[in-house]
């Protein structure tokens, strides 16, 4: 697609769409909230989101697993519509991984049961199945040695990378992570990010709300700007980064890379 | 004074790890930190003004502790009368003026089982012995915990109604009578637990999904009101071997009775109602809400004399209730008031990214209940759960305003008894009857700290 992605590893984006967001409205009471929003993801593309706080773009992916819900428009999900039918929101909710700024780990249960519950509970897999499945996970995120300990003996860093294996035991169709660096020291963050593009590399189809622009040089094959409720600006990294067009992303990079 | 420090240093050997001092250390530290060192600072007018008065509610505090626990054993033991060799009864004891420890061995069988035939008691010893053993089996986990619960849950309760009660083999009241006042609740009853298990099927769309566990409610409390007279009936049908009436049935044998309904139901309708609070079905929420405000504001008493005196009148004729029934539904609705705040504080304190864990991966409501913010909110609110035990525990006492003999009231009964009338004889019994009381509220309490400890999961 680009000249410049020369840099970036290649990875296939296919034809199948993963996400179709149509003309979707929302509002928290009176207050607009998210505006407009046409978006399509294609199976395999990793896309950051970013914009200053309160632009929507966390609640703009917490609509695509129906943690808010919208008023006006269609969001549709491998295929599947989101409406009010709680069906169709626990299919998608079973196809579709997120991981949250706080992790949202479960404190009571081990790492191993923290990865077990979903796949037991709702894709009815066999216990001695589904704890093969999250071991494979935990070695794949470098903390199977932690499986019998509860998430408050971890460090943030390894918090966050249970709750990735967490999702992934669900075998999702599509990540999202909510700023999943935002709440750890900094030296945590490159572990998570490390594991996040492994992910990407392996072909998984990514939403991630970050300011982690070397992540999304690196990894993303585009970049969204929100401000506002609105996708203001989308491009390929490079160009994104390189030539911004509206005011507005420029004043939003020239204040986040400014030094 | 220099004007310029070199900043850098570079430490090239680890300081050495030292014992802590002898100060810090043994019961001689302990008692210069926690009693002695408040007495002893005089260094300006202000300190010495506090560690005077320190000192002087220090002796104060002591002299009461010595001096109250000499009064106890002192009338517990060095003046008490022990033994009544000569059956002389109140006259063994006026020559002292300690406790009369005889009076509490003449009556100790009342203290235990109120007016239960002595030839029959061996039932209710077996059936408190099986809840011993099963309370033991659960607190001290051992294994096949799950099936032992299951069988105290669900076969217990038969079991020691039959055992207590006596087994229903032929009958004195008008059937006919009974299943008239059962049909209609029973047949609604139905209707609710159908169309539940319609609506929790996805087919009929979310409206109708959203209905199911108004419905299966609404069915389980039908089935109530329709089960009662049955149960009711089983208690009055007269019965082969000997039946021993509830009326008959007294002292800690209906304390536990009572109290141990009591916690047992408790717990799961507060969980229930704490839920039903929280619901975004208007009409779950404003029953809940209005179920526990009601009952939470009026007391006790007047829920147990409604349950005794007023609730007859609901009834067709003929339809008659256990009054000790009446009051053990009358202490579970009253308990299942404070547990479920109880438990809503607990589920307050859960963040609400709990639920969006749950959520996001695919989990159904009921199941992020059960499976996640349920134990954590329990867990939270061990001590509040707990504290409510005791309470209910203490007040099944009130139950002798509806004429039903517990521990308090047995006690009170037999203080009437003039052979043993003696100016300490009260005092005895209620020394012996707090000491029971406190031995069973002490025992949930460290239960409930053990649990806590066993379950805090925050720092280990």
């Amino acid at each position: 697609m680009s000249e410049h992605a020369t840099a970036r590893k290649e990875l296939a984006v296919s034809d199948e769409v993963a996400i179709d967001i149509r003309g979707m409205n929302k509002w928290y009471g009176t207050f607009h909230v998210l505006r407009d929003i046409n978006l399509t993801v294609y199976q395999g593309e990793r896309i950051v989101i970013c914009g200053p706080s309160g632009s929507g773009k966390s609640t703009l992916i917490r609509c695509i697993n129906a943690l808010e819900e919208h008023q006006q428009g269609s969001i549709e999900v491998d295929g599947t519509r989101l409406t009010n039918d709680l069906k169709n929101i626990d299919k998608v909710r079973s196809e579709v991984g997120m991981c949250f700024q706080h992790f949202n780990l479960f404190p009571h249960l081990t790492i191993l049961e923290n990865c077990t519950l979903a796949p037991i509970w709702v894709r009815k897999e066999p216990k001695k199945q589904a704890i093969e499945t999250a071991m494979h996970f935990l070695e794949k995120v470098k903390i199977p040695d932690q499986a019998k300990k509860y998430p408050g003996q971890l460090s943030g860093g390894q918090q966050q990378r249970v709750a990735i294996a967490r999702s992934l035991c669900m075998k999702p169709r599509v990540m999202l992570f909510d700023e999943p660096t935002s709440a750890l020291d900094p030296e945590m963050i490159k572990e998570v990010l490390d594991t996040m593009i492994e992910l990407a590399e392996e072909g998984m189809t990514m939403l991630c709300v970050t300011h982690e622009m070397g992540f999304a040089r690196q990894v993303a094959n585009r970049v969204i700007f929100m401000d506002q409720g609105q996708i203001v600006e989308q491009n390929e990294p490079e160009a994104f980064f390189n030539n911004p067009q509206s005011d507005r992303t420029k004043l939003f990079l020239s204040q986040i890379l400014g030094h | 004074m220099t004007t310029h420090h070199n900043a850098a240093f570079v430490r090239t050997e680890d300081a050495p790890l030292m014992e802590a001092p002898s100060s810090q250390i043994g019961l001689r530290a302990w008692l210069w930190k926690n009693i002695f060192a408040s007495m002893a600072d005089y260094a300006t007018p202000g300190k010495a003004v506090i560690s005077l008065l320190m000192t002087v509610i220090t002796i104060f505090t002591a002299y009461a502790l010595i001096w109250m626990t000499w009064t106890l054993l002192d009338f517990a033991l060095f003046s008490a009368t022990f033994f009544d060799p000569e059956g002389l009864k109140r006259d063994a004891c006026l020559d002292e003026a300690g406790a009369c420890w005889p009076y509490v061995k003449a009556k100790w069988y009342q203290f235990m089982y109120g007016f239960y035939p002595p030839e029959e008691v061996w039932r209710v010893n077996v059936c408190m012995g099986m809840l011993a053993i099963g309370i033991a089996w659960l607190v001290f986990p051992l294994p096949h915990r799950g099936k032992v619960a299951l069988f105290m849950l669900f076969a217990y309760p038969v079991i020691a109604f039959v055992l207590l009660n006596g087994m229903p083999i032929e009958h004195e009241g008008d059937i006919g009578q009974v299943v008239s006042g059962v049909w209609f609740p029973l047949i609604l009853a139905g209707i609710a637990f159908a169309g539940w298990w319609l609506a929790r099927s996805d087919r009929y769309g979310d409206v109708v999904n959203a209905m199911a566990p108004a419905l299966l409610m609404a069915a389980i409390v039908l089935g109530i009101f329709a089960g009662l007279p049955l149960v009711t009936m089983a208690l009055d049908l007269a019965l082969g071997t000997e039946v021993v009436e509830t009326n008959k049935w007294g002292g800690l044998t209906i304390t536990l009775v009572v109290a141990i309904f009591g916690i047992v139901i408790s717990l799961p309708v507060g969980m229930l109602l704490a839920l039903g609070r929280q619901s975004n079905a208007p009409i779950i929420r404003y029953s809940s809400i209005i179920f526990i405000e009601v009952v939470r504001g009026i007391p006790l008493i007047s829920v147990l004399f409604f349950a005794s005196a007023m609730l007859p009148y609901f009834l067709e004729p003929g339809v008659d209730f256990n009054k000790l029934l009446r009051a053990m539904i009358g202490v579970v609705l009253f308990a299942s008031a404070y547990m479920a705040e109880v438990i809503r504080g607990g589920l307050q304190a859960i963040p609400k990214g709990q639920y969006e864990g749950g959520m996001s991966l695919g989990l159904s409501f009921w199941q992020q209940m059960r499976l996640i913010i349920l134990p954590q909110a329990l867990t939270t609110v061990i001590p509040g759960i707990v504290n409510t035990f005791i309470g209910l525990f203490k007040d099944t006492t009130l139950v002798l305003i509806i004429s039903i003999f517990d521990l308090l009231g047995i006690l009170s009964a037999t203080l009437k008894d003039p052979e043993w009338s003696t100016p300490t004889t009260a005092y005895t019994g209620y020394l012996v009857i707090a000491l029971i009381y406190w031995i069973f509220c002490f025992s949930m309490s460290r239960y409930s700290v053990y649990m806590e400890n066993k379950l805090d999961r925050s720092h280990r």
